[in-house]
């Protein structure tokens, strides 16, 4: 390990090493252009300029590729090192005079004009963006062309170039600002994304994210695009990041089980009427709350596609909800969440807010002393579902707004509302995959698709099949607290079941009687849990009681009635039906 | 004449239209008193011969009732209900029953009005077709001679 002195003080540093890092580790500051910890040393800028003295020798050279010899002494701020830093600082004024990083610079060296005239240039050629793009991103979309004074950086012929991925690495890297992202499609604010704009590649999905730690989207990393970049992984202190892991698939085996797989929401562009998708300000509810979110893009304001703040919106409730073209039932939170967006509307931009509703739904502890709130906050709350949204106007006043058409119901009369935004808020629905995991976990689904229950009242967050629970939005809509309190509910009987060691099943379950089993298997062919199953050996039908839920199907099928079910038995049946009638048993004379 | 009052055995399935029938009694419906309900764990559960067995005992018609497609709690119970209620009617067409003295329907726990609707309208039904008569469906063929044989040909 090689050992040297830096202005008077000695510093000890790993082999390979430049005179830059050394001086870093002794906390000396020497000023740097053209360099940058991620990329090879360039040696371009010559600002870092020091001097060297070994053994008899003096020398200078750059400290950002000259390596931290055995025995040298270096000189970060001497005499001759200043001279030679103004020198270079003023040829650099001298094509872009009026750059803050050059200023600084030549500010902190006393120098007030450029002998070489005053340039206006914004480059000062580093070259750190096209080295970031070969180096690092590997995707070569930008080189410098040219020579001498001509000498700049740019894609082949001046021309859009296809290789450039769009990372904007180089632009995070530029140290003068020179080098911008170009908006292509000119949008500030993009609602109709609800990533709500570009994100970066590496990160937190969301703030409250469990676990809270960076993934890598493979869609948007450079590195799956074009083999390199992995800057994450070279600036991750703990040594975290590995591009080649995958994903992988692990069975557990577990005694109960919590579905919790939440709801979807209606998709708005379905309704035609509304103009969700055609125009940028018509958003869903779930664009907004991401929008609103201190996280967004825009910071949490509530901004439209113009990045402008809107003067008035309107809120359209029962989107797809209680409406026999799509959704029957009422979505249950979209009430209490449109008020909460009005109140937020109201308190960040203070523009006139409309809500359209069909019923008011506050039911709830403290909802509708929110609901009296908002009205007290001036929203103006019109009892009819918004019919339409148009962008022809009609009359003055309206031209370049949103106009939202609907029936006030307490006036009686058709309005037409000239707004700048539109926030819908759009059914609760089950999710698409429902069917699925119902069959996957042997849940059954109501009519509206939602997990169904055991018992309304009394098995909630129980179903059908022994050990496996639902709660939240799976089961149908609901707010967090209902979601909350299900989910406290589940884990609660999880909890007993797991602390008792054995579980109870129900004492009605079918049997097989072997001698008469004709080994026909229909049984089989019906049950729908897979609790009968054949006996290769004896040739007949066996039931699981563990398994069997005590439908009774197989019994029903069973041509030999070898499957019986317990309490229900066909001879039990038979003698109610006998008793149920028996009173007028002889009325029709039946042949015996 | 006193109107005639037909019996009907009504299979109802534990989870839904067991359910939805008590709940049409704790709703305080009305609806005709001509059903005589068994309870079932599942319309899967429901035979054939129970529904041959009810005509036979002297039932006027038969109702099933089970969860909605979809429902049930056992999730394809019904499902298999669904397909064996064709052959149920074909073969009470065989033995001269009219078909329509048996029905399917899906009630769920919450549809108390709708189980007092189904009953109240297969009642009346049933009502129109008149009383079960066996006799004359299981009076044996009137006895060929030789010469009728000859003639039906
Ligand atoms: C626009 C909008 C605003 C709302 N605002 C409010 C509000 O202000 N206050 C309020 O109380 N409620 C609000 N709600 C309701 C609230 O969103 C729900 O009550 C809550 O999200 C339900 O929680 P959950 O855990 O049941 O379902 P979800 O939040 O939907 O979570 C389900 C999770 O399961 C995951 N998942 C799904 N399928 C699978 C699978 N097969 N395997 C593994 N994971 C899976 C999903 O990715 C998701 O992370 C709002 C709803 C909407 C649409
Ligand atoms: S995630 Fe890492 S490797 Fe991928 S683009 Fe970002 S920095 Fe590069
Ligand atoms: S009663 Fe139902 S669950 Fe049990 S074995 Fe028979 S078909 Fe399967
Ligand atoms: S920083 Fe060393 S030459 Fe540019
Ligand atoms: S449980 Fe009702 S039909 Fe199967």
């Amino acid at each position: 390990m090689p050992t040297l002195t830096i202005d008077g003080q000695t510093v000890e540093v790993e082999e390979g090493k430049t005179i830059l890092e050394a001086a870093e580790q002794l906390g000396i500051e020497i000023p740097t252009l053209c360099h940058h910890p991620l990329l090879e040393a360039y040696g371009a800028c010559r600002i870092c300029t020091v001097e060297m003295q070994r053994g008899k020798r003096v020398r200078m050279v750059t400290a950002c590729n000259h390596p931290a010899q055995e025995g040298i002494e270096v000189q970060t701020r001497s005499p001759r090192v200043l001279r030679h830093r103004r020198m270079i600082v003023e040829l650099e004024l001298g094509r872009c005079a009026d750059l803050p990083v050059l200023r600084k610079l030549a500010d902190d060296l006393g120098i007030d004009r450029s002998r070489f005239g005053t340039g206006e240039h914004e480059c000062i050629l580093c070259g750190l963006c096209v080295r970031t793009c070969w180096e690092l991103v590997g995707a070569r979309a930008i080189s410098f062309a040219n020579r001498g004074t001509d000498r700049e950086v740019t894609t082949p012929y001046h021309e859009f170039s296809d290789a450039c991925i769009g990372c904007g690495a180089c632009v995070a890297i530029c140290p003068t600002g020179v080098l911008k992202m170009e908006d292509i499609k000119g949008r500030k604010v993009i609602h109709s994304e609800l990533t709500l704009g570009p994100q970066r590649a590496i990160r937190i999905p969301f703030m409250q994210a469990v676990p809270n730690a960076p993934f890598i989207d493979p869609d948007e990393c450079a590195h799956f695009t074009t083999g390199e970049c992995k800057v994450c992984a070279k600036v991750c202190p703990r040594d975290a990041v590995d591009h080649q892991m995958e994903d992988q698939f692990e069975e557990i085996e577990v005694g109960t089980i919590l579905v919790a797989t939440g709801h979807d929401v209606i998709d708005c562009s379905e309704m035609l009427r509304y103009g969700y998708g055609l125009y940028d300000n018509v958003i869903t509810g779930l664009e907004f709350e991401k929008l609103s979110h201190a996280t967004s893009p825009t910071g949490g304001k509530i901004l439209m596609s113009n990045g402008e703040p809107p003067k008035s919106v309107a809120i359209l409730h029962c989107i797809g909800s209680r409406d026999e073209n799509y959704k029957e039932y009422c979505s249950r939170v979209c009430c209490m969440y449109s008020l909460k967006f009005a109140h937020l509307v109201r308190e960040k931009t203070g523009a006139e807010v409309y809500e359209l509703y069909i019923d008011m739904r506050s039911a709830g502890k403290g909802y509708e002393e929110f609901y009296k709130r908002n009205l007290e906050e001036d929203v103006v709350f019109i009892r009819g579902k918004g019919s339409e949204i148009t962008t022809w106007p009609e009359a003055p006043g309206e031209e370049g707004k949103l106009v939202v058409k609907c029936e006030d119901t307490l006036l009686g009369t058709v309005r037409r509302l000239p707004v700048d935004m539109v926030i819908l808020s759009p059914a609760l629905q089950a999710r698409a995959d429902a069917a699925k995991v119902a069959q996957t976990f042997g849940l059954g689904c109501s009519r509206d698709g939602f997990f169904l229950e055991q018992h309304p009242k009394l098995g909630p967050v129980q179903t059908a099949s022994d050990g496996i629970f639902i709660a939240g939005t799976c089961q149908g809509p609901k707010d967090i607290p209902d979601s909350v309190a299900q989910g406290a509910a589940a884990a609660a009987n999880i909890l007993s079941l797991v602390d008792r060691g054995s579980v109870v099943i129900e004492p009605i379950t079918s049997v097989v009687e072997e001698t008469t089993c004709g080994g026909c298997r229909l049984c089989i062919s019906v049950c729908p849990y897979d609790a009968a199953r054949f006996d290769e050996e004896k040739k007949v039908s066996v039931v699981d009681e563990a398994v069997c839920k005590g439908c009774g199907t197989c019994v029903a099928v069973c041509p030999s009635g070898a499957a019986q079910q317990r309490f229900f038995a066909d001879t039990e049946i038979m003698a109610e039906i006998d008793g149920l009638l028996a009173e007028i048993g002889d009325r029709h004379q039946f042949p015996a | 004449m006193a109107q005639f009052e037909p019996r009907i055995v009504a299979f109802l399935c534990r989870w839904c239209s067991y359910t939805g029938a008590d709940l049409a009694g704790t709703s305080r419906l009305k609806y005709p008193p001509n059903v005589l309900p068994i309870r079932v764990m599942c319309s899967g559960r429901v035979d054939p011969t129970f529904v041959v067995n009810a005509f036979r005992k002297g039932a006027d018609g038969v109702l099933i009732c089970g969860c909605h497609p979809g429902d049930c709690h056992y999730n394809e119970g019904n499902y298999n209900m669904m397909r064996r209620f064709p052959l149920v009617r074909k073969l009470l067409a065989q033995f001269g029953v009219e078909p329509e003295r048996v029905r399917l329907e899906w009630v769920s726990a919450s549809e108390g009005d709708r189980y007092a609707e189904v009953v109240a309208e297969f009642t009346d039904e049933i009502r129109k077709l008149g009383p079960l008569e066996w006799a004359p469906m299981m009076a044996p063929p009137p006895v060929q001679t030789a010469e009728s044989v000859v003639t039906a040909k």
